[in-house]
Formats: structure tokens, C-alpha cells, sequence
């Protein structure tokens, strides 16, 4: 039974991430710390700053999309380690010396991250509507917001991807995952950028979290959104197609080795 | 003429400046083991990847089953399967479904899956421990697992990077057995070693590489014949009695340490050669067999190169 090209990438990239959908509750550190640390993030900025920073709205439904954020980011860059951790032990090379494509491994460990981060932003909306958010959108924003946040998710598991085809050790990947954690501070997530000192301001305003973050913002609870959303795409789309292009780059590449 | 299924003509590689395969030649004949027998850093390991198409040599040509391991990998994946030096089995999942990923990943159906996935645990003793998680396994059912991947697709040729490094005396011996069953079903079995013994029991023909250049290459009797046979070592703690032993006996005399090396030949030729001592009222202090080992054969050969040097100079 001959089964064509596309028909078997399918079937590897179907079995690796039903692999990598194993790993997640094998071993749910991950899961943990990319649920645990952005509630932990979220109650402290609620409950210690959040009384004293000015948003216009409850502080609560004005920080909410920076706590996703920060856990989508911080849930992708968990995926370098793993890539690292298959390319340092043997997986990788047997794979290479496979008659099938071996890329099938990169999109497993894209879509489990992705399930993982799922999950940890449902439990995160949860818990913060416990905590007294209340958004306004409707099905319509819902949806927008599913699709720009399944946009930044893609785009940074690629990204992640490549980054844990370039490091040689898992430290190093671990190291990797740090500008995720702090990005998001230097952006419209926490305070408003005008509290910000003037260099760090024009950073935080041209970044592209802060965009996202507006964008989520206006969705969620009504703030004006501007043209933020297509910068947004513009800012995600082009981040999501490079760091594809470069993932398979660096992956062919590892034959000149 | 013989019926090589690999053949490997003056292959080279370097990392920057530092040369690691320095022109290699040789051929593996089909359905036969060849070891490839080095030390740490010899170019084993590169050996192996360039020929299991994962990188590609500077020059030189490397061919399996006639194909070319660059121009026509695809080709050769085909027919080869790879068991790298490092386990390359998933810690998190069972042995069952490690073999169950990788046999879906060979894109074998699903009967054909679940058919070699029963017979593999059984032919490796894991049957009871398929449904434990590899995190679980000792270092032996890690590398038996290890190569039940690597069978799944039932490959022509079947490369072994360092089968039984960490293993327990045991374990490297149920290793050898399964390998030398392995051959016996008509695959052909390149394997890496550091080991004299293992290529002395398994392999049909054997290469010595140092520094990516090939040393040496013939079947473990022509390498044993070449290094000498097993030897018996004679030490003393008299030195009077030493200078005695070393008048006496026909070996190889180390002064320093009061030491005699004779090969060991028979039960018989033993018997007479402590008789003799005990005779002459000779005790020594230690009485000990070695084998002719890695180092031997290397001693042996830059010796030999040198002494060939002094001759033509
Ligand atoms: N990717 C690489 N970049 C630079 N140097 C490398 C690379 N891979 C191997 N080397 C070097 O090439 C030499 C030979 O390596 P190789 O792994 O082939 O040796 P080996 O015979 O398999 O040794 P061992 O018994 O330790 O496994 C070593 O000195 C190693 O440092
Ligand atoms: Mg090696």
C-alpha cells in the first residue's frame, strides 16, 4: 500500500505530538511552572501593586492580557529545552537517518507546546475571573482572541524551536527562556508605558507585545484598539513565517555539520 | 570477487583545523560483521554518522548497497538502520511505546506494528517490562530497547556506535549473543568499539583506526597473530633469583619491575616452564595472564612503522 508524501508527514507529525501530549502529563513540571508562575505573577500585581497604578479601569481586567501573555511566552519558550534535550540525547539523529522527513519532530514538539499552552491559559482566565475579571467580549472578540493569541503562540514555538536547534546545551536553552519572563514587563502588560522613564518608554511603545497587549486589552474589556491589531499581525505573521524559514534552515544545515 | 555492501574510498573530514578522518579505505562484505576498533576521539563516531547520511564527509566517496550517502541518501536510508553511541530512547514513555512511535515512524501498517513490537520485546527480554517507563530501565535494557528501534524496519545494514560501553560483564555478554544472532539472519552488522575482545568475538573482519587514519585491518587472527598470543607474566621480588628466571627462560625481560613475558602457549608448555623453576628452586612472586590488548596492538604498530623507517632510511 503506497500512501502518499503528504499523507505520511501528516502521520509523523500526528504521531510526534501525540508524543510530545504524552510528555506534558508525564512530566507536568512544565504544565506546573507555565500555570503557576504568571497566577503568581497575576495575584501579586492584583493584590500588592495593583492598588497603586493608575489604569482608568479595575486593575485586574486592565493586567489580564499581560498575565497571558506572559504565560504563552514563557509556555513556547519551554520548547527549546525540549528540542535541545531530543537533539543532545539520540532521537534527533536517529530520526535523521530516517527515510522520512524529520521535521515531522519539529511540529510535534510545536503542537504539544501549543496544547500546553492552552491549557495553561484557560486555567489562567479561570483564576482570574475568580479573582474579579470581567470581560466584555462578546463570541465575535472571542474569537479574535483565540486567533491573535493561536498567532503569537505559533509564531514563538517556532521561534523556540530554532533557538533549541542552535543551542548545544540544555542549559543554555534553560538560559533562553529568560527574555520571555522579563519582555513583557517593558510593555503596556503591567503599568502604562507614559509611567515609564522616556528611553524606556519609545522601547516599550514599539515593541511588539505592547500592540498584542492593546489589542487583547480592547477585545477583552472594550479599550479603544486603534491600528494595533494590524500591527500585531503584521508584527506575529512575519515573526511566525522567519522563524519557520529558519528552523528549517538550521535543520538542514545540521547536515554540514 | 566478493560481495561488498559498503565501501568506503579515501574519505576525509575535518572540524576547522583539527583533521579527524585523514583518508579512509575499506570495504564491509555483505551479511558479515566489521568492527571498527579505536580509541576515544579515533573517528568512530564521525565514521558512522558520515555513512548513516547524517553529515557529509569533505571528500572522499562512501557508497552502501551502491548508493551514494550524499548524493542519493534518501536511497540509503532506506536500507540502513542507526543505533548511536548515546541511547536515543524516550525516557518518559514505555518500552512498548517507544517502539510503537518509532514503528509508526518507519511507516510500517498497524498490524505490521504491533506484530514487531511483540517480537522485539520478546526477542530482547522486555516483555515484562514493556509497560514500565524507560526511566526505569538499567543501562543493558536501555541499549537492548535501543536496538529492537532499530530493527523494526528490518534494515540490510545495521550500525552499532559503541553497543556495549557501560555495560556490565553480563550484560556486554547477552549483547554479544544477540548480535551474533542478529548476523546470523543475514544482516550485516557495522559495529564501533573500543574493545580488542568484543571485535575478536564478534566480528568477521576488523579495522583499527588512530586518528582517522586506518592502522590496521584483517580478521581478529591475523590482528592476534600480528600482536602476539596471550602471554604469562613471571614477576620477582628476589633479584638474584629474577636474573636466574631471565637466563632460563625465553621471554620478553622488563629490568625495572623484575618482570618476564612469555607467550603462554599450551596446558603442557606451562607445566614444563613452572617445573623448570621449581626446579632451579625458583619461586616467583606473581604469576599472571594478559591478554594482548588495544595498546598492544598500537605499541606494536608504531614500532613496527618505525623500525620499517630506520630500514629504508
Ligand atoms: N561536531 C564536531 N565539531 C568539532 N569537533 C568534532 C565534532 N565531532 C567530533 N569532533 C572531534 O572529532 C574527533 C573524533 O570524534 P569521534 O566522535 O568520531 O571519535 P570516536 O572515535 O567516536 O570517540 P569515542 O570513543 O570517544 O566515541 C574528536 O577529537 C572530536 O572532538
Ligand atoms: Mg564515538
Amino acid at each position: 500500500m503506497r500512501k502518499s508524501k503528504f499523507y505520511w508527514a501528516l502521520s509523523d507529525g500526528w504521531t510526534m505530538s501525540g508524543r510530545s501530549l504524552k510528555h506534558i502529563f508525564r512530566e507536568p513540571e512544565s504544565l506546573l511552572m507555565a500555570i503557576g508562575l504568571p497566577v503568581a505573577i497575576m495575584v501579586m500585581f492584583v493584590y500588592i501593586f495593583g492598588g497603586a497604578i493608575e489604569t482608568g479601569t479595575e486593575y485586574v481586567n486592565y493586567v489580564v492580557p499581560g498575565v497571558i501573555i506572559t504565560c504563552a511566552g514563557f509556555g513556547s519558550s519551554l520548547i527549546a529545552i525540549s528540542v535541545t534535550q531530543d537533539m543532545v540525547g539520540g532521537l534527533f539523529e536517529r530520526l535523521r537517518s530516517m527515510p522520512l522527513l524529520p521535521s515531522s519532530l519539529m511540529v510535534g514538539h510545536v503542537t504539544g507546546g501549543f496544547i500546553r499552552n492552552a491549557i495553561a491559559t484557560t486555567v489562567i482566565f479561570l483564576v482570574a475571573i475568580l479573582i474579579g475579571f470581567r470581560p466584555s467580549a462578546g463570541l465575535l472578540e472571542w474569537l479574535g482572541i483565540i486567533g491573535l493569541l493561536a498567532l503569537f503562540m505559533f509564531s514563538l514555538n517556532w521561534l523556540f524551536v530554532a533557538i533549541g536547534l542552535i543551542t548545544k546545551s540544555v542549559e543554555t536553552a534553560n538560559a533562553a527562556t529568560f527574555p520571555m519572563l522579563f519582555l513583557p514587563y517593558v510593555s503596556s502588560a503591567f503599568v502604562p508605558t507614559e509611567t515609564m522613564p522616556t528611553w524606556l518608554h519609545a522601547f516599550a511603545d514599539n515593541q511588539p507585545m505592547t500592540p498584542l497587549i492593546e489589542t487583547l486589552r480592547g477585545l477583552l474589556i472594550g479599550t479603544p484598539i486603534g491600528n494595533n491589531a494590524w500591527l500585531t499581525i503584521l508584527w506575529f505573521g512575519s515573526l511566525l513565517i522567519i522563524s519557520f524559514i529558519l528552523s528549517v534552515v538550521i535543520f538542514k544545515r545540521k547536515k554540514k555539520e | 570477487m566478493k560481495d561488498s555492501i559498503i565501501s568506503v574510498q579515501n574519505l576525509k573530514k575535518s572540524y576547522g583545523k583539527h583533521t579527524v578522518l585523514d583518508g579512509l579505505n575499506f570495504e564491509v562484505e555483505r551479511g558479515s560483521i566489521f568492527a571498527l576498533l579505536g580509541e576515544n576521539g579515533a573517528g568512530k563516531t564521525t565514521t558512522v554518522r558520515i555513512l548513516a547520511t547524517l553529515i557529509q564527509a569533505d571528500s572522499g566517496i562512501a557508497t552502501i548497497a551502491g548508493y551514494d550517502t550524499h548524493r542519493e541518501s534518501e536511497s540509503v536510508k532506506q536500507k540502513i538502520s542507526l543505533t548511536g553511541q548515546y541511547a536515543s530512547v524516550d525516557e518518559l514513555l514505555t518500552g512498548e511505546e517507544n517502539l510503537v512511535m518509532m514503528g509508526r515512524l518507519n511507516h510500517l501498517s498497524s498490524n505490521t506494528v504491533k506484530k514487531r513490537t511483540a517480537e522485539l520485546l520478546d526477542q530482547f527480554e522486555l516483555t515484562n517490562a514493556a509497560k514500565k517507563r524507560v526511566k526505569t530501565y538499567s543501562g543493558g535494557m536501555r541499549r537492548r530497547l535501543d536496538i529492537a528501534i532499530s530493527l523494526l524496519a528490518s534494515p540490510q545494514v545495521i550500525f552499532l556506535d559503541e553497543p556495549t560501553t557501560g555495560l556490565d560483564p553480563r550484560s556486554r555478554r547477552n549483547m554479544w549473543n544477540l548480535i551474533q544472532q542478529l548476523a546470523k539472519n543475514g544482516v550485516t552488522i557495522f559495529l564501533t568499539t573500543q574493545y580488542l575482545e568484543e571485535a575478536d568475538q564478534l566480528a568477521d573482519k576488523i579495522a583499527v583506526i588512530d586518528s582517522g587514519k586506518m592502522v590496521e585491518e584483517g580478521t581478529a587472527e591475523e590482528l592476534k597473530r600480528m600482536i602476539g598470543d596471550e602471554k604469562v607474566e613471571l614477576t620477582f621480588d628476589n633479584a638474584k633469583e629474577f636474573q636466574q628466571a631471565s637466563e632460563l627462560l625465553q621471554g620478553q625481560v622488563s629490568e625495572v619491575e623484575q618482570r618476564i613475558s612469555i607467550p603462554a602457549g599450551s596446558p603442557e608448555s606451562l607445566r614444563k616452564l613452572l617445573n623448570t623453576l621449581h626446579e632451579h628452586g625458583i619461586e616467583p612472586s606473581s604469576v599472571n595472564f594478559r591478554k594482548p590488548t588495544l595498546d598492544d596492538v598500537f605499541m606494536d604498530i608504531t614500532s613496527r612503522k618505525r623500525k620499517e623507517q630506520s630500514v629504508h632510511a
